[in-house]
């Protein structure tokens, strides 16, 4: 029976079904309240683990790492400037190939400083050797957490779950939580085969000289990209438990007609544009398409869930300045390999919080007609209030 | 590595080894020297988190390893939070493995300060040992905030305008004390079994304990290799470097000093403080500086003993029961 939760309050309770045996965290907005909520667990006796509240994010990512070393089961999630502060640990955690799942709840980075949500955060660390997914919803927040760690935990690499804040952490929405007995049956207990013990004693995070450092850069190489099979069974496995799919790799949201156009979103904007095709019923219904995995890269599964369209618009929450786009330059690299690729636009929308409104989808689809193919704007610019020179 | 049955003698070796031969640390280190004094006391049933730095370097060129204890290397400055987790993990299993964290001074004083101070607060029960060689002697001898003042580093070099480090060492078990911790302790290699008695009182403690060890480094202090004991030991009997414990904020005993040595007995071993014997006023004036501090030292921790020197056997290193701090 669905229940009413807000997202955090319901990302905290997958975590404690998940049973971890510490979590460690330092309050960042908008991710405070998975932290509260899974404080207040604790303090019921819901949740037996140790809750370590640290004094930085720098150290939250630290602990997690000596406890999933040492053999426990481990959780943190942070948002912006947390992540970045966080992120020399994230690529330490990922190469010494440590299973732990952290949810990033997306947030801008400054400056300028801002609270609201975007995709900067996650995607300033996307080459530090994590899984990266993106969630659609709150239903999938919970699905995707509990798939985390039976996927990390297998590879022995480590998971971020995205979801977008405030959007999807500060908002109610009727919730399946699964039981139990279902989370116990799909994610087994931890087991760390390189786990700290006295009795079997190793060195980990050892000095490793030119001659083999780029053995160990491709072995992790090889073990992200083998993981895209893994993501897909852990979320076809949880499906054969609990009856929802929370999207695999690439999504088709809903099949277009005509036209040959599709959407291609990251994240909870996905949502808006399907309610939005339902509204313009005058407009060519476009292909939506959502990339739940961002890393490792599902180029596959994205070529497959291209086929046939003539264009295809990126939207993207964040940029790399000066060179444009992030997730796009990826897709249309991607796309490239496809027989009659399509013709890949590329546009920022919801930078810092800005709403993505349902109006914005006639505009992509006018992108899409475009005469050219459009390589990078933030389509929701708004020039009127900047200086003539920079508009 | 050989495999430890093809060494029949160390079947018959009377101490347990954490941290075994074969590594790759300089002639008369230091530091190899103080890691290996702790583990052997601390025994077989521990965890470790590593900083970066030369101990991490020079025990663990993959794919070998000096370790015969669990080990975990992570970044520069976070073997304190490291191992905070490692045993709220221990905590969370049920077991009572002693966790510890291994740090230089560029590590502890330094970068590694908002860890530390976290983990101290938090009361995890891990005994932190900082090996305090007073620089970065991993990235080739710059100054950190426990090098010593007017020591000559990379970056604190004399010249015309400067005699070396302008600062003073930072008082780093001041801070540690006042996080009111159960145990913090100083301790150097000249005193080995001083050293171990600390480690085995730091093992039984609950929560968090600190141990500073003097961990001369011929290289970078510019001292003869063979000399690294003494020199250790001038530090100590100057007043430079006070052998004190500390109990919840407060001297609860310290290694009296009877016939305290002049400074400059321990300053002239060394290159770093060459510099000080030029015969300059500025020269003359930081010589009076340190033995001013070394007075200062002996001072507040009443270092002055009655008692003859302490010899260095088990139960002969009478220490003084001290009252509290009065600087």
């Amino acid at each position: 029976m669905p229940q009413a939760l807000e997202g955090s309050q319901a990302i905290a309770r997958a975590v404690a079904l998940c049973r971890p045996g510490v979590v460690a965290a330092y309050p960042i907005t908008p991710q405070t309240h998975i932290v509260e909520n899974i404080s207040k667990l604790v303090a019921d006796g819901e949740l037996h683990c140790e809750l370590v509240s640290v004094e930085s994010e720098f150290s939250a990512a630290s602990v997690v790492l000596g406890a999933a070393a040492a053999g426990s089961r481990a959780y943190t999630a942070s948002a912006s400037q947390g992540i970045l502060l966080m992120s020399e640990v994230l690529y330490n955690i990922a190469g010494l190939r440590v299973p732990l799942v952290l949810t990033c709840a997306n947030r801008a980075v400054s400056a300028p400083l801002s609270i609201w949500n975007d995709h900067q955060d996650s995607m300033a660390v996307r080459d530090a050797g994590w899984i990266q997914l993106y969630c659609a919803d709150n239903q999938e927040a919970v699905d995707t957490t509990i798939q985390a760690y039976r996927i990390s935990e297998r590879l022995e690499l480590p998971v971020m779950v995205c979801v977008d804040g405030f959007t999807l952490t500060h908002t109610l929405e009727p919730i399946e939580l699964p039981t139990q007995a279902q989370v116990d049956g799909y994610l087994p207990p931890y087991r760390f085969s390189r786990a700290l013990d006295p009795m079997r004693p190793l060195s980990m995070g050892e000095l490793v000289s030119p001659a083999y450092f780029t053995e160990v850069r491709h072995t992790h190489h090889v073990a992200l990209r083998g993981a895209l099979p893994e993501i897909e069974a852990a979320d076809a496995d949880w499906a054969e438990v609990c009856g929802r799919h929370s999207g695999g790799l690439v999504e088709v949201v809903r099949e277009g007609e005509g036209g040959g156009i599709g959407i291609l979103s990251i994240g909870s904007v996905t949502g808006t544009f399907a309610d939005a095709a339902e509204q313009y019923t005058e407009l060519p219904a476009a292909r939506l398409i959502r990339l739940r995995c961002f890393r490792p890269f599902p180029d596959e599964a994205l070529r497959a869930a291209c086929a046939g369209l003539s264009d295809l618009v990126v939207v993207e929450r964040a940029l790399s300045p000066g060179a444009g786009g992030i997730v796009g330059t990826e897709v249309r690299a991607a796309l490239r390999e496809m027989d009659e690729p399509p013709r890949v636009h590329d546009v920022a929308v919801g930078l810092g919080g800005r709403d993505v409104p349902l109006e914005l989808y006639p505009r992509l689809i006018e992108v899409a007609r475009g005469e050219q193919e459009t390589r990078f704007s933030i389509l929701d610019l708004e020039p009127d209030k900047l200086p003539e020179e920079v508009r | 590595m050989t495999e430890s049955s093809h060494h029949p003698l160390r079947d018959h070796q009377p101490r347990f080894q954490g941290l075994d031969s074969g590594h790759r640390a300089c002639q008369g280190c230091g530091e190899a020297l103080a890691a290996r004094l702790v583990t052997e006391a601390a025994g077989p049933d521990v965890i470790v988190s590593n900083a970066t730095g030369c101990l991490e370097v020079f025990s663990t060129p993959w794919p070998e390893t000096a370790w015969r204890i669990p080990w975990l290397h992570s970044l520069f400055e976070n073997a304190a939070s490291v191992a905070a987790g490692m045993e709220a993990a221990m905590r969370a299993q049920g077991r009572d493995t002693k966790v510890l964290a291994f740090a230089g001074d560029g590590g502890t004083f330094d970068i590694g300060m908002r860890g530390l101070s976290g983990m101290l607060e938090r009361g995890h029960d891990v005994l932190y040992v900082c090996f305090d060689n007073e620089a970065y002697m991993n990235t080739g001898v710059q100054r950190s905030s426990s090098t010593p003042h007017a020591a000559m580093t990379t970056t604190s070099p004399p010249g015309r305008e400067r005699m070396g480090k302008r600062h003073l060492k930072k008082d780093l078990l001041a801070i540690v004390a006042a996080h009111h911790i159960p145990y913090a302790a100083t301790a150097s290699v000249a005193y080995p079994s001083d050293l171990r008695k600390k480690v085995r009182r730091a093992m039984g403690v609950e929560g968090p304990s600190f141990l500073l060890v003097h961990s001369p480094c011929p290289l970078g202090w510019g001292h003869d290799s063979a000399l690294t004991v003494q020199v250790a030991r001038l530090a100590v009997q100057t007043g430079l470097f006070p052998l004190v414990e500390m109990e919840r904020g407060s001297v609860a005993s310290v290694m009296p000093i009877r016939r305290p040595c002049p400074v400059t007995d321990y300053l002239k071993l060394q290159r770093r403080f060459r510099h000080l014997f030029a015969d300059h006023p500025r020269a003359r004036e930081e010589l009076e500086h340190l033995q001013a501090l070394a007075d200062h030292n002996i001072e507040v921790y009443r270092l002055a003993g009655e008692e003859p020197d302490p010899l260095d056997t088990e139960g002969a290193d009478t220490v003084r029961r001290g009252g509290m701090r009065y600087a």
